[in-house]
């Protein structure tokens, strides 16, 4: 008999809750069947700043209760101030909630809502994000918890001296995270525990922060979130539609439905926020980088402080001795952002990798060439060694299947009828993270084994890679795991949010299949907390590089991407199947990024003008034509047991300026002010 | 109200203004048809009424009384799928699912209408192929998917339409 090694991780296994999503049986958030529902719709402030002084209901309306201020449960406070719901009559950004209508039918609570006249005493606002904004500050700390400045060396006199420099400011937009189910929830009350079917990132912080507003310790509020429809960061942590059913529930004595109306989703469940981001870059004639200055100007709310981390990327990409970078943020009297897919790497790398596209131009060096020539051999900051770091394998190997070879540097030199054709690349990375979790491993009666951990999986293919691992782990074929996932009441998970999941759930799945296989016991139990707290602090990064072909239309500014390929390496690949899928992606939301997305503020009146669907425009069908994603065999036995890096957000990361450059080398135009849209090129065009 | 779903007839008391994406989903349990932005915009409601794709946001059930509607629970089942769900299993057509059903039944209307010969806005040429990919992609662009899943869905529905 010959011994057969684990063979699970790594093979392309497919999503196991397959044909229950492709059959419409899945169950997401709202759509349990929970008794006499009633349904919460909510009512948001029509004006950016000022008081709440009454709201008025028609008394004959169809309603069980409309709640405001003026009459809500009392919270507890907690740290976040925008699960503050309805305590207090201040309003600090339009969109924010004001008020609850909850009646017996869907069409009475929103008929009702519509019909509520509130009382508000407007003041002056201030929506506009500008660099010479007066109240820009430096925050102490950038999300999660970097620096906000880091510098060292003379950056000021090196760029001075340099041979050749840039000097040059791109902007981001407003990015609208838009999960295709809209954040929902159904709140029961049941002896005075709480039962919320939620659409969330993290079922555990879930319980624990809506306990908290409501005095209540986490186990006593119950969390399922079985399926989610997407986040990208927008469910990562409890948002008011929680708090507001559970009130709603609470007041009338039912269950409570509360799904935000996809217009709500603009302001009220986060954004990314806008970028001014200043880059410059002194170089040596060879290219070698002298100088390296990323400066970000972003926006918060009046409510929270949130520190985009935009120019942190820039602290581990490329080698040079004189290095500054930076954050400064205005409180404005509009929604506050929050985490979108990459927060920090995506909008960065875009200042970042555009500059040094310009840099290359400058210097009459391939961007490529230039990228190699400033790889640095431990993290520039701070003087650790990666871990891995195939940034350059990536570079070639990608340019080798890309056919980058022989690329005239020249802009508007290929033209193919009424198109003009360019290539461009850009680098791209990812921080290698995991957080303590826990998760229990049983042997059942019938040979098989239930792997219970309070994890979720949004469309990342979660459930599927676990039980790889655990198969892998137990030395069993997956047939034989019960994967248990998606509620609170099962061992505590971290968020699924920074590419981080695979890793954090995959670390505790092992340690409890280790620990079952060794203690010989029946159930093993195993909290990751020690060993992910006392990691090595050396370097951990997922690196890639982003190619992309374009035509922009000479008579209309029209661009399409006809090609887009993304090279990585990302550590071991769990599993090729949907690790593929999540890359392009990621990459397909990167070309959102650079031709199609962007919040439309006007200042006048606080808001995005453009919030729905059919002016908010993200890519369709149509936008996608030939795109692949690939990965080198990368092994790092030093990051977590499965040596997996995470793959859940580098795709959106480089791939907008890798477009961007090749629009610019299409046409020679520089567009620093994404999105790429065609009246920013229509006047240029020759 | 007269509602026939999936072969079976409903009597239903509703408020006159339901549309049918809720009547489906808060009225029969019927929570395949997905509401992505209520306002025709996404969809992720799409069923087939008399055959062919509409969202059902945009409808209203008092008006579709003698209608014959079909949801994704009505094209096939986790044993017995439809040719599309199998495709769209086979080429992992998908990631976090919301999405899916209205692709799937704006797939099985979209390939109804090619078999009446329909054109698109990217048809062109006296004997076009109006399976081609870019037909495929510019005949699904109603429906959104935030994951990014396009690039499987479009051989997933080649694939169900036996090319």
């Amino acid at each position: 008999m010959t011994a057969t090694l684990p063979t699970a991780v790594g093979a392309p296994l497919a999503r196991l809750e397959g044909p229950e999503k492709v059959t419409g049986t899945a169950k997401y958030a709202a759509e349990y069947r929970t008794g006499e529902v009633a349904y919460g719709w909510v009512v948001q402030s029509p004006v950016p700043r000022g008081r709440l002084n009454a709201v008025l209901a028609d008394p004959a309306a169809d309603t069980l209760a409309v709640l405001w201020h003026g009459n809500a449960p009392r919270l507890k406070s907690g740290d976040d101030p925008e699960l503050d719901v309805l305590q207090s009559d201040r309003i600090s950004y339009r969109g924010q909630a004001v008020a609850l209508v909850v009646a017996g039918t869907l069409e009475a609570a929103r008929r009702a809502a519509q019909e509520l006249r509130l009382d508000i005493t407007t003041e002056e606002h201030d929506a506009l994000l500008r660099t010479d904004h007066p109240g820009l500050y430096t925050p102490e700390r950038v999300n999660p918890a970097f620096p906000a400045e880091t510098s060292s060396g003379d950056v000021d006199t090196a760029l001075a001296a340099a041979a050749v420099a840039v000097d040059v400011t791109y902007r981001t937009p407003a990015l609208h995270n838009n999960p295709m189910e809209p954040h929902a929830t159904i709140a029961r009350w049941q002896d005075g525990d709480l039962e919320l079917h939620d659409s969330n990132q993290h079922p555990s912080g879930v319980a624990a922060t809506v306990g908290a507003l409501f005095g209540l310790p986490p186990e006593r509020v119950h969390v399922i979130t079985e399926h989610v429809g997407g986040g990208f960061g927008s469910k990562g942590t409890a948002r008011p539609n929680a708090v507001l059913a559970a009130l709603g529930a609470k007041v009338v004595g039912r269950p409570v439905k509360v799904v935000l109306p996809r217009q709500a989703m603009f302001s009220m469940v986060g954004h990314r926020t806008p970028t001014i981001q200043r880059i410059r870059l002194g170089a040596e004639p060879d290219g070698t980088l002298t100088a390296i200055d990323h400066q970000a100007t972003e926006q918060t709310s009046r409510l929270f402080e949130f520190a985009e981390q935009t120019t942190v990327v820039t602290r581990h990409m490329y080698a040079a001795p004189n290095r500054r970078t930076g954050h400064r943020l205005a409180r404005l009297d509009m929604p506050t952002p929050r985490w979108m897919r990459a927060p920090g790497e995506a909008p960065g790398m875009v200042g970042l990798e555009c500059a040094l596209d310009e840099l290359a131009e400058r210097l009459g060096i391939d961007p490529i060439e230039l990228r190699v020539r400033n790889e640095p051999a431990v993290e520039p900051e701070t003087g650790v060694p990666f871990t891995s770091r195939h940034y350059v394998e990536c570079l070639r190997a990608g340019a080798e299947r890309f056919g980058w070879a022989g690329r005239d540097p020249r802009p508007r030199q290929r033209r193919d009828g009424d198109w003009w054709i360019g290539t461009g690349m850009a680098g791209a990375t990812y921080p290698t993270m995991a957080q303590p979790s826990t998760a229990r491993v049983r042997a059942l009666a019938d040979g098989a084994f239930e792997v219970a951990i309070g994890a979720t999986d949004l469309g990342t293919g979660a459930r599927t890679i676990l039980t790889q691992i655990a198969a892998d782990a137990l030395a069993v074929p997956v047939e034989r795991i019960r994967i248990r996932i998606g509620d609170s009441t099962l061992p505590k998970a971290s968020v699924a949010g920074g590419s981080s999941g695979s890793a954090s759930w995959g670390w505790a799945v092992t340690g409890a299949c280790r620990e079952l296989r060794a203690s010989g016991r029946d159930e093993a139990t195993f909290d990751s907390s020690e060993l992910v707290q006392h990691q090595e602090k050396d370097g951990r990064h997922a690196f890639g590089a982003h190619f992309a072909e374009v035509r922009v239309d000479a008579v209309t500014g029209e661009v399409r991407v006809s090609r887009l390929f993304g090279m990585f390496a990302a550590g071991r690949i769990l599993n090729p199947r949907t690790a593929r899928s999540q890359l392009l992606g990621g990459m397909i939301m990167g070309m959102g990024m650079a031709l199609h997305e962007e919040g439309v503020l006007d200042p006048a009146m606080g808001e995005w003008v453009n919030h729905d669907l059919a002016e908010y425009h993200i890519p369709v069908h149509a936008d996608v034509e030939d795109i692949d994603a690939a990965w080198l065999d990368e092994h790092d036995d030093r990051i977590n047991p499965m040596g997996s890096k995470g793959i859940g957000e580098i795709g959106i990361v480089g791939s907008p300026a890798a477009i961007v450059n090749a629009v610019w080398h299409a046409t020679g135009i520089r567009v620093r002010d994404l999105p790429v849209r065609l009246d920013k090129l229509l006047s240029l065009l020759p | 109200m007269r509602l026939t779903v999936n072969d079976v007839e409903h009597d239903l008391d509703l408020d006159p203004r339901t549309t049918l994406l809720d009547a489906l989903r808060e009225h029969l349990d019927l929570t395949g048809a997905k509401k992505g932005c209520d306002h025709g915009q996404c969809g992720a409601c799409t069923v087939l009424l008399d055959g062919r794709r509409v969202n059902s946001c945009l409808v209203l059930v008092i008006a579709q009384q003698d209608a014959r509607v079909t949801t994704i629970e009505g094209l096939g089942t986790a044993e017995e799928p439809h040719p599309l769900q199998r495709g769209f299993l086979d080429h992992d057509g998908f990631q976090c699912g919301y999405c899916t059903p209205g692709q799937i039944c704006s797939a099985a209307g979209m390939l109804d209408e090619v078999e009446r010969g329909w054109p698109s806005a990217v048809t062109a040429g006296d004997d076009p192929d109006l399976l081609s990919d870019p037909e495929i992609r510019e005949r699904m662009s109603g429906n959104l998917c935030r994951c990014g899943a396009y690039p499987n869905m479009v051989p997933a529905i080649r694939q169900a339409a036996g090319r």
